[in-house]
């Protein structure tokens, strides 16, 4: 021991932190890496790793199945069963649901418990943390939608597939399930961001995504086949995240369409494009402005 | 049955805004078959194929899964079931109630939707409304007591609502005939089948079977979301 500071009965030898201040960009970055690991229940307990892991691997298990295919049958038909940018639709209720459960988790306890204010009195701006948690669910989002990209990718080269063309076909892909990550988080957060609770969250969620895809994907159905309308129910596909997102990549990145009916002509085909980015901004805006003013009490 | 379990029920789950949301939900589903029948004009193929892919397999199941849940899985969540159970009322008492709660609920905002959009898109011909109605009503009793045993049984239970409602139902049901002889889906429309008079519906399960399976399972959710609701341990928050 060296020296007893002495006199003193109330030195219990708490210490000032001296250590450098990091600032506002360092501090959205650890709640990035934080929500985005908590995203997978990373850092959290058993029990919450359950879910997304077990998404991921249902996302994960067709991609693995068509990569057998391939290897098994490329002598007859040359190519991969399933393309990979109808990949992201043929699974949107796996994508659904991870947003579900995950959008609502990233959110609804900072609310619950009033963390929020916590955090906003530190040097942290409310737009930081928008950014903070939109950059990483969107980012869990498409990490979710990479990992069966690769695997029909890396099972289409050991099939001998032409590489290059597969990896340009990756690439526009990625790019397509990258909108998909950006528009859907935007629109699971913004849900999520207005209820504490979770339970209201996953379920206003899933009301949203799956109701309207199933109702647009029906009436698309009904007005091209059987009213023979094919540019309406083009029109139609405006009407939901699912069938917005796959005209974007069907009309920029000349992706297989999966919807019934793809964007319409030319004018359509700008449309959904304009829409796509009104609805990211959109979301955007309106986290901003739900963070704004958080109740305290 | 317990009328002050039902009471709080109904007030908890159609309470405030909650009632105007899910009827919001209702109304689309409407404005949609009336949109159709000016587009379209009266075609009872569209009709069937309408309500069939838009109400029975996407709007009962997710009415079915929200006040399923609903009923009780956020007074589970945040621990106020202590109260409840903490009463001298029989736990199986409890679901009774919640459930004629959540059935109502669902019946009232799912299936009487889906008979009036019938009505309105095809009016009374061929039972077309009738059979889609009464596959609508028996689905929204099966799927609260589906949904209402599985929030007793786990905190997730949307989540593993919605994996079996668009995963098992949907996905897998598209592709593996064999998933879909075990869906509440098909068993509803072979009452549909039954009931309508021209050959529009196509189920997978024989109208004998289905009805078999439904009795089992709406009686046997219900008895063991009581039986698990006696034993209902309330985990701490994750």
């Amino acid at each position: 021991m060296t020296e007893q500071p002495s006199g003193v009965i109330h030195d219990i030898g708490y210490r000032k932190y001296d250590g450098p201040r990091l600032g506002r960009a360092r501090v959205t970055r650890a709640l990035y890496a934080h929500s985005l690991r908590g995203a997978y229940g990373l850092g959290r307990s058993a029990r919450a790793k359950v879910l997304p892991m077990l998404l991921l691997g249902v996302m994960a298990l067709p991609a693995f199945i068509i990569a057998v295919i391939t290897n098994v049958t490329s002598d007859i038909t040359g190519g991969l069963p399933l393309p990979y940018s109808r990949y992201v639709m043929v699974t949107m209720p796996i994508l659904a649901i991870f947003l579900a459960a995950q959008a609502p988790a990233s959110l609804s306890r900072d609310l619950r418990f009033k963390t929020v204010p916590l955090y906003f009195s530190r040097p942290m701006e409310r737009s930081d943390y928008v950014l903070a948690k939109y950059g990483a669910l969107a980012t869990a989002v498409f990490l979710l939608l990479t990992l069966p990209l690769l695997i029909m990718y890396v099972g289409a080269l050991l099939a001998e597939l032409p590489a290059g063309e597969q990896t340009g076909d990756l690439l526009l892909a990625l790019l397509g399930a990258a909108v998909f990550a950006v528009v859907f988080a935007g629109i699971g957060l913004v849900i999520a961001s207005l209820t504490p609770r979770r339970g209201f969250g996953v379920a206003a969620i899933i009301t949203v995504l799956a109701l309207s895809f199933a109702a647009v994907s029906a009436l698309q159905g009904i007005i091209r086949y059987e009213v023979g309308d094919a540019d309406l129910a083009g029109w139609l596909g405006l009407l939901s995240p699912a069938t917005l997102v796959d005209g974007f990549q069907t009309w920029v990145l000349d992706a297989s369409s999966s919807s019934v009916a793809p964007p319409p002509g030319a004018a359509g085909g700008v449309v959904y494009v304009l829409v796509t980015f009104a609805v990211i901004g959109a979301c955007w805006a309106l986290l901003n402005l739900r963070y704004r003013k958080v109740a305290v009490s | 049955m317990n009328g002050t379990v039902v009471r709080l029920t109904y007030r908890a789950l159609l309470g405030g805004r909650r009632a105007w949301l899910l009827l919001l939900m209702s109304v689309v589903l409407l404005a949609m078959a009336v949109l159709l029948r000016l587009t379209v004009g009266v075609d009872h193929q569209v009709t069937a194929d309408f309500l069939g892919a838009v109400s029975v397999a996407a709007l009962v199941p997710l009415f079915g899964l929200i006040v399923g849940t609903g009923v009780i899985g956020p007074e589970i969540d945040d621990g106020s079931i202590v109260y409840l159970l903490s009463k001298p009322i029989s736990r199986p008492r409890i679901i009774l109630s919640k459930l004629a709660v959540a059935a109502t609920g669902t019946v009232l905002f799912a299936a009487v939707p889906t008979f009036v959009a019938g009505l309105v898109m095809s009016g009374t011909a061929d039972r077309i409304a009738l059979g889609f109605g009464v596959a609508a009503l028996v689905a929204s009793v099966a799927y609260s007591a589906i949904f209402l045993l599985l929030s007793v049984v786990t905190r997730h239970a949307v989540v593993y609502g919605l994996a079996y409602a668009l995963i098992w139902e949907g996905l897998l049901g598209s592709f593996v005939p064999g998933a879909r002889t075990l869906s509440v889906q098909q068993w509803s429309l072979s009452l549909t089948e039954a009931i309508t008079t021209r050959d529009l519906v196509s189920s997978d399960v024989r109208l004998a079977v289905a009805g078999v399976l439904l009795a089992v399972v709406i009686v046997g959710a219900t008895w063991y979301a009581g039986q698990r609701l006696r034993v209902l341990s309330l985990a701490g928050e994750e």
